[in-house]
């Protein structure tokens, strides 16, 4: 007996008349276009529909904005990435007192029991977003952990006005990610939720109950 | 030749009739689904060019599969995903149970997965002491009833709150009963989470697999898909060799199309791209990441160019949700893993036209199904096209258990038939029988009841209609 790969490659090239391959008309997704100015508007309709907040930011006050609203919301703690850009430049503006940054700077298996039962809030930034249905755009890896914007009960997340790209293809595209990929990426797009008992929605099952945008207009 | 067929998707269906708080669950969530899928797609034209371009993409797909799946292998190694071949469900299981002992696992959580659920993964596991535990909100409410999935999409679509209500106030430790919704999805929030802390591998399916960069992308709502597969040390996935496509722009318009046409969903809560285990500078992410890619009767179903169709389905149940059977009778009639139009297709296929004739059968062709399919799979006519397969063994195709779905009965009233027609006295003397007597037959007969069980019994003419073209002149033959 052959081993399975084998067999089943085999069976599968017996099987192919390969014919033409059929064209590939992809203007349906080229119309989905808004000027940049109009963006940060389209993202954020579609993302307030499933829950996401958001919260108005400039290039300057940002970390002001996320500190604030620790405060408000009475966090401990906000776990963050001291490694990664947008974490250094919380870490260099935060206040000491009050609620206390803390770093993800080792691996889970040390980490894992503090992370699940410890932390408030995650604190990440984003490499983009996606106008058409609203989205946030992550590529976690050795400066921002994968799980940083999955187990905390909150995540905020960072997004610049400039990074928001059409729809999620273009986005594709304009990063390069379909020649190459980081170990993981993803498109978030709001709080984590079901709709498995009766049809109902019901945010916070697995992942985070809130999802906090600061949105940091850089586009003027 | 087959004798009478064993599985009765007839009995189970007349039987979910007469359950009218399964019907009531049923129709008010497939209307609920139907209208919000109608909501997402507001311009038709929009809706057909995304339609024409998900069905190329899969039929692109599907023509160089061989070619792709080397090339998914090849990527997925690069990046140090270990990838797997698998022809039958029980290679996949031994595989996967492989996997598990050496590393001595003994729990494992699982992100949603129909291949899983072909695979009958769970009891596999139990049965070697390892606990498989579901964690998408529906798959761990039907696993703590013991059942299956009633929907592709929405494994517990079958039971309302108030059931679900009394199963964890019954099934979860220390839960009070309460049937609020926020509260229950707390509940097994709670649950769950102390079990994503402390599993020793993950499980999850896929949705599309990318052969140029190697990615397996899952789609999800809930975020138990991510915990599955970045909080455990090992992630196995598994899926279907038809899955792959060949660039990530592939995946764009079709998870746009799959979103919308499953849940009316502009877009899920996260797409999750996964290209590899945790890398060196990493902290978190599984230390390995398996692929199992499963045959289990794929590759015959790819050898005919018109059943090949059948797998460009992305999984989206829209089909079930428009089908007017299967809002009838639920999912659990089917008797099968994947219920409505596309199981109909799907299951005769995998095991044999003849042990799942009922399912061939179970349609009114009404259509529905392959106008709203967003890879256009013309169900209805497979549908057609397999139960020709059914009773005849020699067509030259290769499909499975061609010829056995014909039933003794059905064989005695076509050689009748034959015999009478190519007689034209005694075809006379038959007609003449029937138009005199036909009246006289009563409701209850054999045969005959199957059809006056839900309708008026025919009424045959007095005459025929040769007759009374004889006695009127009118010149024929
Ligand atoms: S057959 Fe078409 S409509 Fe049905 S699940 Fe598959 S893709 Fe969706």
């Amino acid at each position: 007996m052959s081993d399975p790969r084998t067999a089943i490659l085999g069976r599968l090239r017996a099987s192919g008349e390969s014919g033409p391959l059929p064209e590939l008309d992809t203007a349906v997704l080229e119309r989905r276009q808004w000027p940049a100015a109009q963006r940060p508007a389209q993202l954020r309709k579609g993302m307030e529909a499933v829950h996401t907040e958001f919260l108005e930011a400039t290039p300057a006050d940002w970390p002001a904005v996320v500190r604030a609203f620790c405060e408000r919301e009475g966090l401990k703690n906000l776990l963050y990435g001291p490694a990664s850009e947008a974490g250094a430049a919380l870490a260099a503006a935060w206040p000491a007192g009050g609620p206390t940054l803390k770093p993800y700077d080792r691996p889970v298996e040390a980490f894992k029991e503090e992370l699940f039962n410890g932390v408030d809030a995650g604190f990440t930034g984003t490499v983009g977003g996606v106008a058409e249905t609203g989205g946030l755009l992550l590529m976690p890896g050795s400066t921002e952990p994968r799980l940083m914007s999955l187990v905390p009960p909150i995540h905020i997340a960072l997004l610049r006005t400039s990074t928001i790209h059409d729809t999620f293809w273009s986005a594709v595209k304009a990063l390069g990610w379909g020649r190459s990929l980081p170990p993981n990426a993803l498109m978030i797009s709001g709080p984590s939720k079901t709709a498995d008992i009766e049809q109902t929605l019901a945010y916070g099952v697995h992942g985070p109950k809130r999802l906090i945008v600061v949105l940091v207009d850089d586009l003027a | 030749m087959h004798a009478e067929n064993e599985i009765h998707f007839r009995d189970a269906a007349a039987k979910a009739l007469q359950d009218p708080q399964l019907r009531a669950n049923f129709r008010r969530a497939m209307d609920g689904l139907i209208t919000k899928r109608k909501a997402q797609f507001p311009d038709p034209r929009d809706l057909q060019d995304l339609r024409d371009l998900s069905t190329a993409i899969r039929s692109r797909s599907l023509l160089c599969l061989p070619e792709l799946l080397e090339q998914l292998e090849a990527s997925c190694t690069k990046n140090g995903i270990k990838v797997h071949w698998a022809e039958t469900c029980e290679q996949a299981n031994e595989l996967i149970l492989g996997l598990l002992e050496a590393r001595g696992a003994k729990t494992m959580v699982k992100g949603k997965s129909m291949v899983s659920e072909e695979m009958h993964l769970n009891a596999f596991l139990e049965k070697h002491g390892i606990e498989a535990l579901e964690s998408d909100l529906g798959e761990y409410i039907i696993q703590l009833d013991g059942e299956t999935p009633s929907h592709i999409i929405m494994p517990a679509i079958h039971k309302n709150k108030d059931q679900i209500a009394r199963q964890f106030s019954q099934k979860i430790k220390d839960a009070k009963y309460t049937e609020d919704v926020d509260e229950l999805t707390a509940m097994a929030r709670k649950v769950l989470r102390e079990k994503f802390l402390r599993a020793d591998a993950g499980l999850s399916g896929v949705n599309f697999a990318v052969a140029e960069t190697g990615t397996l992308c899952l789609v999800e709502n809930e975020g138990n898909g991510r915990m599955s597969t970045h909080v455990p040390p090992i992630h196995i996935a598994v899926m279907g060799l038809e899955k792959v496509v060949a660039r990530l722009e592939d995946v764009a318009p079709l998870y746009s199309i799959l979103t919308r046409s499953a849940t009316g969903q502009a877009v899920s809560t996260y797409f999750n791209l996964i290209t590899g285990p945790r890398g060196a500078d990493e902290k978190d992410g599984p230390q390995e990441v398996h692929l199992v890619i499963l045959d289990n009767g794929r590759s015959r179903i790819y050898a005919d160019p018109q059943l090949r169709a059948t797998l460009r389905c992305i999984r989206c149940g829209a089909c079930m949700n428009h089908c007017p059977v299967y809002t009838r009778v639920g999912g659990h009639a089917y008797e099968a893993i994947y219920p409505g139009p596309i199981g109909k297709i799907l299951t005769p296929q995998m095991e044999g036209v003849g042990v799942r004739h009922d399912l061939i059968h179970g349609s009114s062709l009404c259509g529905a199904c392959g106008e709203v399919c967003p890879v256009e799979i013309p169900i209805p006519e497979i549908l057609v096209r397999l139960r020709r397969e059914a009773t005849h063994e020699d067509l030259g195709s290769k499909v499975a258990g061609k010829g056995t779905g014909r039933t003794a009965t059905e064989d005695w009233a076509w050689r009748l038939w034959a015999g009478v027609i190519k007689r034209p006295g005694l075809y006379r003397l038959a007609t003449w029988f029937a138009t005199r007597f036909g009246k006289a037959l009563p409701a209850n007969a054999p045969l005959i009841k199957n059809w006056t069980q839900s309708r008026t019994k025919p009424v045959p003419a007095r005459r025929s209609l040769s007759e009374r073209m004889r006695a009127e002149g009118v010149p024929h033959e």
